[in-house]
């Protein structure tokens, strides 16, 4: 069997799947370990390769991992399958993991039909020429409809629907043939093996014991071990402690040559020294031009994140800085606000990202975390020429502004026709320009919309779900900049501004914003010894009102002798929550509200977790 | 009493208290509850600890518990007897229904208290009693038998509303009750809910009108909680009957204090109001000045000396415990000086003759001033040193409370 370092790439074949989430690409992965004898009976587990516990529980595959597995045909061939995350938010890594491969294996569940997302990611890889081989998956199951959705990959790819395979990753049946055509037909890598070493870094795992893991594909010259290799970003050099390959752990080898894909581990112990999309060259013979591609990860959306117990702080700093190792995306920097004490901004690539990051905080450094609500990045011109860019409500400069200027995103969203007239409603009401829509069968169709990111990160998602019963499937990807009419509203209480409720909006939108968000707070807050003004304003303009009357009557009117000790532990326990009290002036807001008024129904995390 | 005890600690099975609880006990009132755990019917409201005879499904209940609440008032006279507790000065007897017992009976129960401790010469001798309960034959017995004193639950005085609370007197009973009882020569209070739901402004002012003309020693006004278990909360939870509403019961607590005011009623406890200082109840005031009570019978509350301790609730696990010479008790807490100083903050503040400021720990007593400014504490009472609430303070008593115990 050929060994790493000394495969000739004629019989490598780099591939990658390209799915929507719960359509079968994990199960479908399993078995090819099975079918190739990489993993034994005995130690299969499901889904083998995602290892962290949230993507286990969600289904979904955050960072992606190189699986190299031998396949006897007229030799032995090495096939390398590289997994590609499965979201929006991590367009930018999957565009590199796409990088890495000559093909796609464009994996759709037979009783679902593609989705956006699968849709946008086969586009991508039609882009960068990967061959693509088109599978239905699941068509053991009673609803399976091969023939029909045979017909619209057919018609997306442009091939014969009997060209496109049937599957069963459950079974297993016709994995074996899946894998025969992906030695037939993916083209060989094609390298320089004399020249200086060239090998792309499609992703950056830490890892407690071992620091950074860089997962790479090598594509001119060799990488051996106990060399020392450079970054081409950053000129940084490293000593290579290892390097291998999985199949399906992480093993030592000789080193990588042309077209292999494996792993390098240097020492370093943050992501940011090792980051996706950059080259890795010799220290010694470095090459002269870096691969194409790369980019630094850019934060979309943003939030203040802040410790419901304010002495939980110092640990929310470590968790994020722990974090960080493993998220090169993750950004963030210390804010304070009036309302909720001592927080971080931290900016996400999106809501998936943004979710991820909290969930993980409190899961695994057992925070209770307030989230403000999410905004995007915003560029303001002022009248005296000068600029800024806004990334929090409370940097909103306040008059003498020229311009500004939102995020635009390009979204796909794939849906039955039936429900045309709502999808266009709803991006109607969220500012969406339609680009255009194409029918993919009869019953589904693909509407396109230029939507403004900010309009996305509120809630979107959940209202397309509604409105189509669950069926929609959304993608975007950032196309741009538009100069837009925004305002920020803020939310007085007894007169003074919340900072954590602050708002930027459209202009049309801002009293529909007051008018919620008053109302929202009247209902969360208790009244106080005074009647509390709640008031929305743009600037000192109100334009929402409602009144928090004042309490006339707390007291329990019996207290006899029973009632005594009853009567002083439950003034022990309002003692303790006091101290979850925070006071806005003179106005006394629970931590509940607070919690309650910046929770939306839903997040775009509901992305990832929907099922139909 | 309420339904749910509070959490505690162990309680020894004979019944004996700390030293440091007994210590000093001869220089205390000391008071004695007697709890009758027996009602003809449940009322919808009620989450207090009583039973009806086919809920215990045994005719015998009653006199069981009598044999019961004799063997108790042995074992705290057992217990106390090394303290050499004073002379009683208030005794209490509540439910439930005690007068479902005959008057002799009770009679009985006030006979062993004296004969155990003594009862001291001006002493006070209440009993609860339903209107249709009390006859002219009834209210003499009862005076005879050593009471003084008779609380009538009158509720209301508005048909419709007694129906709400399940209460089975006609209300035009209660004149003949309150003239039979003081014909007897006995001191009568009316107890009053306000705020049972579909109570309009007019049907409490109907009511107070009534009791008012009565002429009554003592007026109880308690605004009407749902209690979590009672048939009323499950009626509100359905969407049954409307909620009590905190605006509505301050609209009638004010018309209260309005209504009795201008009757002559002064008001010395936040529910309480009284026709003179001397018709205040005494019993009660001892709950609310930390005195020390002995609580008998099924699910009773004691307090002596800082120890607070409850019984078993049901009346045959309370037979069966005193049956086998155990003390009743279920759980107790002995309370620490900074829940002592709570609990004075707490009961004392709701008191007409208000609470010593020297008794606020210094953040409560900087407290005060601010509490005046907020029209919650009297001014003139702060120059005197002593915490008063306004009538404002008075619905507001709780936020006070916390302020005072900051």
């Amino acid at each position: 069997m050929p060994q790493p370092a000394s495969t000739p790439p004629g019989v490598i074949r780099n591939f990658c799947i390209i799915a929507h989430i719960d359509h079968g690409k994990s199960t479908l992965a399993d078995r090819m370990l099975q079918v190739t004898g990489v993993v034994g009976e005995r130690q299969m587990r499901a889904q083998y390769l995602d290892r962290m516990d949230i993507e286990r529980e969600r289904g979904i595959t955050i960072k992606s991992q190189a699986v190299r597995m031998p396949w006897a045909v007229d030799t032995t061939y090495i096939l390398n399958m590289i997994d590609t995350p499965g979201h929006v938010d991590f367009t930018y890594e999957v565009s590199r993991s796409l990088a890495a491969c000559e093909g796609a294996v464009l994996l759709v569940d037979a009783a679902q039909g593609i989705e956006a997302q699968t849709l946008a990611n086969l586009y991508l890889a039609m882009e960068n020429d990967l061959t693509i081989i088109p599978v239905l998956n699941k068509i053991d199951l009673p609803s399976a409809q091969p023939q029909k959705y045979a017909e619209e990959i057919a018609g997306l790819i442009g091939c014969d629907p009997a060209d496109v395979l049937r599957v069963s990753g459950k079974t297993g049946e016709g994995v074996p043939e899946l894998l025969d055509r992906i030695v037939a037909e993916i083209p060989p890598p094609v390298g320089d093996a004399d020249a200086p070493a060239r090998a792309m870094i499609f992703d950056s795992v830490y890892d407690t014991y071992r620091g950074v893991i860089t997962y790479v594909r090598v594509v001119d010259g060799s990488l051996s071990p106990r060399e020392r290799i450079a970054m081409m970003s950053t000129k940084a050099t490293h000593e290579l402690l290892e390097i291998g390959a999985i199949s399906p752990e992480p093993a030592p080898t000789q080193g990588l040559g042309v077209g292999e894909v494996g792993y390098l581990i240097t020492g370093v112990k943050d992501v940011r020294q090792s980051k996706v999309g950059d080259t890795v060259t010799g220290e010694r013979r470095q090459a002269a031009q870096p691969l194409g591609g790369y980019h630094d990860p850019r934060p979309m959306v943003f939030s203040g994140l802040y410790p419901i117990d304010g002495s939980d702080y110092p640990i929310l700093r470590d968790a994020l800085d722990k974090l960080k190792l493993n998220d090169a995306a993750l950004i963030y920097e210390p804010e304070t606000s009036g309302a909720l004490g001592f927080g971080f901004r931290v900016g996400f690539l999106g809501m998936l990202h943004l979710e991820i990051v909290r969930e993980r905080l409190e899961r695994e450094f057992n925070l209770d975390l307030i989230s403000t609500l999410p905004n995007v990045s915003y560029d303001v011109r002022l009248d005296d020429g000068s600029e800024l860019e806004v990334t929090n409500p409370s940097e909103f400069p306040a008059g003498k502004i020229a311009s500004i200027t939102e995020p635009v995103v390009r979204g796909t969203i794939l849906a039955p026709s039936e429900f045309i007239g709502a999808i266009m409603e709803l991006c109607q009401s969220r500012r969406g320009t339609l680009l255009g829509m194409d029918y993919l069968s009869p019953e589904r169709v693909e509407l396109r919309y230029t939507l403004p990111l900010a309009e996305i990160v509120f809630d979107f998602f959940d209202a397309l779900k509604s409105r189509t019963r669950g069926y929609a499937s959304l993608d975007y990807e950032p196309s741009g900049d538009q100069e837009a009419d925004l305002v920020k509203v803020d939310i007085l209480l007894q007169g003074d501004t919340v900072d954590a409720f602050s708002a930027i909006v459209h202009r049309d939108k801002a009293y529909a914003y007051g008018v919620q968000m008053a109302g929202k707070l009247k209902e969360l807050i208790p009244r106080q010894q005074f009647e509390v003004p709640v008031q929305a304003a743009i600037g000192s303009r109100v334009i929402a009102r409602e009144t928090i009357r004042a309490i006339r009557k707390d007291v329990l009117a019996k207290c006899y002798g029973g009632d005594i000790s009853r009567k002083r532990k439950l003034l022990e326990k309002q003692k303790e929550g006091k101290k979850r009290m925070k006071m806005v002036g003179s106005v006394e807001v629970p931590q509940e509200a607070f919690i309650a008024a910046l929770s939306q129904d839903g997040s775009g995390a509901e992305i990832a977790k929907s099922k139909k | 009493m309420p339904s749910s005890f509070p959490p505690g600690d162990p309680a020894p099975p004979d019944g004996s208290l700390p030293a440091s609880a007994l210590q000093g006990m001869p220089q205390r009132p000391f008071s004695v509850y007697l709890h009758v755990p027996f009602c003809r019917v449940r009322c919808g409201y009620c989450d207090f600890n009583t039973y009806t005879l086919p809920e215990l499904d045994d005719d015998g209940a009653p006199q069981g518990y009598l044999a019961s609440a004799h063997a108790e008032i042995e074992l705290a006279a057992r217990v106390l007897r090394p303290a050499d507790p004073p002379p009683v000065s208030t005794v209490f007897v509540g439910g439930g229904t005690p007068t479902l017992l005959p008057a002799t009976d009770l009679g009985s129960l006030v006979a062993a208290v004296r004969e155990r401790w003594g009862l001291a010469p001006d002493a006070e001798v209440t009993t609860e009693a339903n209107p249709d309960t009390i006859t002219p034959a009834v209210a003499e017995q009862l005076a005879g038998a050593g009471f003084t004193r008779v609380s009538v639950g009158m509720q209301s005085s508005v048909p419709h509303v007694l129906r709400t609370l399940d209460r089975t007197h006609d209300p035009a009973g209660v004149a003949g009750a309150v003239q039979a009882l003081r014909d007897a020569g006995l001191q009568v209070s009316l107890d009053l809910i306000y705020g049972t739901p579909g109570e309009s402004l007019a049907d409490w002012r109907a009511s107070l009108d009534a009791a008012v003309a009565l002429g009554p020693d003592h007026v109880s006004a308690y605004a009407l909680v749902v209690e979590p278990g009672t048939r009323l909360h499950g009626q509100v939870r359905r969407g049954e009957v409307p909620a009590p509403e905190d605006d509505d019961e301050a609209d009638k607590y004010e018309l209260a204090e309005e209504v009795l005011g201008d009757a002559g009623y002064r008001w010395y406890e936040i529910s309480n109001w009284a026709r003179s200082p001397e018709h205040r109840c005494r019993h009660n005031l001892a709950y609310w000045q930390g005195a020390d009570w002995w609580g008998v019978g099924p699910g009773a509350h004691s307090h002596v000396g800082g120890v607070r301790w409850w019984n078993v609730k049901h009346p045959r696990a309370y037979a069966d415990r005193l049956g086998q010479g155990l003390s009743p008790a279920h759980a107790r807490e002995v309370l620490g000086p900074e829940e002592r100083h709570d609990e004075r903050v707490l009961l004392g503040v709701r008191l007409g003759d208000g609470l010593p400021v020297e008794d606020l720990r210094p953040d409560g007593r900087r407290a005060v001033a601010g509490l005046v400014a907020d029209g919650l504490l009297e001014g003139r009472a702060a120059v005197r040193a002593h915490a008063v609430l306004t009538l404002r303070g008075r619905l507001l008593a709780d936020t006070v409370v916390h302020r005072l115990l900051v």
